[in-house]
């Protein structure tokens, strides 16, 4: 056992990068599921997105363009959901399930070209200074801009949901939506623009893993990592900051199981391997034993002659 | 996947519905993936090979594949449906498939299975595999000469006699060009999973590993060592030569189709018989991908002359003097390891450090 040869602002440096997929996810589907919609088609959106960025980048030469083009393919296949869902008053569990499903053979479909082939690389920002400070610098300011939109945006969504009359009314639509419709609030477009959000989210964080955390493109390179973004917002009960500590969790300790074991420590493999799962819902039930509880409109469908 | 899957399986169906019509005497041969076709690595081969299968017989065979099928329950569940379809051979194409694959044969005794990877065998059960720790010989060979800083990273998938065989005989054969030589050894306990192979590879790098071996199927440990840098990898399963010349130095190819043509036209001869292949690079099974310009040419001339020794029989990778991980004397000098003590392989050899997972 050699613990020496693991470097500790490599490692924190690389469990960002591992968390911030996650994140993005996270985030999107908290929005979503505030407004009262449980969309399980993230997985679906992100591997579209993760395609269509991929796609995107490769054909233009530019991976900024790619995440332009994830957001918008991942916010495309939502409007597919809202479409059933708000409009065709469609079951929204059944519906997010098929559109992970579609999600998944479309990208397949798309991506059949795609295997193989080298994205073009997303520098990482640099700082003068800033950047080349011992430690700091590579944790801090040493990263893709993607990873600092995740982190902002995190904060935009906290700021959005507890202070602005924006935030105010999207959680009205969620918590009792015949309430909020009686109040002349048009629940179906606030929802709408959730899911199209969610979608958006969803997207960027499919085609930071193929653009910048593998990168290439392999058919179901997500991997389940949707599914982890869907129970971390409940884990997180729907607080951003608490979908931020879970996401950097579930990455660092992904990081930290697999440094450890290269440095050969004598834990058991197969309990290094599930500790990510374990501390991350540990902590976050911890945390969430104060009285937060789901939006109480979650998963119903709203229609305004009921 | 889950729609490939249905749409695979809607499509069987079909196939089978129509098929009755016209031609009785087809013979179906239906393939198990345990990853997508387009992984480029383990799977991708196989489908090679039954692309293989359809290309060699055309109309008198059809095939079907199903892929992403889970180790597991999942698999029986799939190979059943499979036989009752009508497919008269079924190639299943993971280790984990092995005791779905007996247990689905039991019902269907009619029906011939092909097992690869496994040891479980029965009257209409096959088992398959390649040597492919004679392609990890030529491997250890090439890392032990490449590495400078003397840290061999390895990626396993799992704990499985297959892969164990893989890393003791890369570590043996760098071992014995380069005394120095470490092997860090991370589980990834997945066969394809690319995010989580990246980070591994990522985290071996960070630990000062300069050649990375994988024994997982996708190609994301080649793309995180090119970023890196100053890194070598191998492809496995498949060439993986979009990586070439660097960071991708060599590679280990499955070549499944000469195996699945001979299995699929004896079953259409009415010949087959439950047989145990294991075949390496004599015998054409495993390949070893083009060595690169990233070698140096005495490096790529030793590789090349121990390929060459081990496939025209005159050398085995595990030839005695070797002893075990805890010391204990395994195979005498001059010595080679039997088949079965290969096979069911549960042990490091001398030097590698850290335990298997149990």
């Amino acid at each position: 056992m050699d613990l020496s040869a693991i470097n500790p602002v490599l490692l924190i440096a690389s469990l960002m990068v591992a968390a911030t997929p996650l994140l993005l996810a996270a985030i999107g589907e908290l929005v979503v599921e505030k407004s009262g919609v449980l969309n399980l088609g993230v997985e679906g959106m992100m591997i579209v997105g993760a395609i269509a960025g991929f796609a995107t980048a490769v054909e233009s030469g530019s991976p900024l363009l790619g995440f332009v083009a994830a957001a918008f393919a991942g916010a495309a296949l939502s409007v597919l959901f809202a479409i059933l869902t708000q409009f065709a008053q469609a079951n929204q569990v059944a519906s997010g399930l098929s559109l992970t499903l579609f999600g998944l053979g479309l990208s397949a479909l798309m991506g059949q070209s795609y295997v193989g082939i080298k994205p073009p690389r997303m520098g990482d920002i640099h700082i003068p200074v800033l950047s080349d400070l011992p430690v700091i610098g590579p944790i801090l300011f040493g990263h893709d801009i993607i990873l600092y939109f995740g982190i902002a945006l995190t904060a935009a969504v906290w700021w959005m949901l507890k202070y602005s009359r924006m935030g105010l009314v999207l959680r009205a639509v969620g918590e009792n939506h015949d309430a909020a419709h009686a109040l002349g609030y048009k629940v179906l477009r606030i929802r709408l623009m959730a899911i199209l959000f969610g979608g958006a989210c969803a997207g960027l964080g499919g085609a930071y893993i193929s653009l910048i955390r593998v990168p290439q493109w392999t058919e179901g390179m997500t991997a389940g990592i949707g599914w982890i973004a869907l129970a971390l917002v409940v884990f997180a009960s729907w607080k951003p900051w608490r979908a931020l500590l879970g996401a950097y969790l579930f990455g660092g300790v992904t990081v930290v199981q697999l440094n450890l074991q290269a440095a050969g420590v004598a834990i058991p493999v197969e309990y290094l391997a599930m500790s990510p799962y374990l501390i991350t819902i540990l902590v976050l039930v911890i945390l969430s034993a104060d009285k937060s509880s789901a939006p109480a409109s979650l998963g119903r469908n709203f229609h305004a002659s009921r | 996947m889950k729609l490939t899957n249905l749409l695979t399986s809607a499509a069987v169906a079909l196939g089978l519905a129509a098929g009755a019509a016209w031609a009785q005497d087809k013979t179906k041969v239906g393939f198990v993936y345990v990853g997508p076709v387009g992984d480029g690595g383990w799977t991708y081969e196989h489908d090679q090979g039954r692309k293989a299968v359809e290309a060699e017989f055309g109309d008198q065979v059809e095939t079907v594949y199903v892929e992403n099928v889970a180790e597991g329950p999942d698999a029986e569940r799939v190979m059943t449906q499979m036989a009752l379809e009508g497919a008269d051979l079924i190639f299943t194409t993971s280790f984990g498939y092995m005791d779905p694959t007996i247990n689905v044969a039991k019902k269907f005794p009619n029906v011939k299975f092909e097992h690869a990877t496994g040891y479980k065998r029965a009257d209409n059960v096959s088992t398959y595999s390649a040597r492919f720790y004679e392609g990890r010989a030529v491997q250890g060979t090439i890392a032990g000469h490449m590495t400078e800083s003397n840290i061999v990273g390895y990626i396993g998938s799992y704990p499985i006699p297959e892969v164990i065989r893989g890393i003791n005989s890369a570590y043996i054969h760098a071992k014995k060009v380069n005394p120095d030589v470490q092997f860090k050894i991370v589980w990834a306990f997945t066969w394809f999973d690319p995010a989580k192979e990246a980070d591994a590879a990522k985290v071996l790098i960070e630990q000062g590993a300069d050649v990375i071996l994988q024994h997982t199927d996708s190609t994301a440990p080649q793309a995180a060592a090119q970023n890196a840098g100053n890194v070598i990898t191998f492809g496995q399963a498949s060439d993986m030569a979009e990586y070439a010349p660097k960071p991708r130095v060599s590679s280990i190819i499955d070549n499944w189709a000469p195996y699945y043509i001979a299995r699929t036209k004896a079953v259409i001869d009415g010949t087959w018989e439950s047989v145990d292949t294991w075949d390496g690079i004599g015998a054409g099974m495993v390949g070893i991908g083009e060595i690169s310009d990233a070698v140096p040419a005495e490096v790529k001339e030793a590789a090349l002359a121990l390929k060459e020794s081990i496939a025209n029989g005159t050398y085995h990778p595990f030839t005695g003097p070797l002893n075990k991980q805890d010391g204990s004397a395994w195979l005498a000098e001059g010595e080679v390891a039997d088949d079965g003590t290969l096979a069911g392989m549960n042990f490091y050899v001398e030097g590698i450090e850290g335990d298997i997972p149990q």
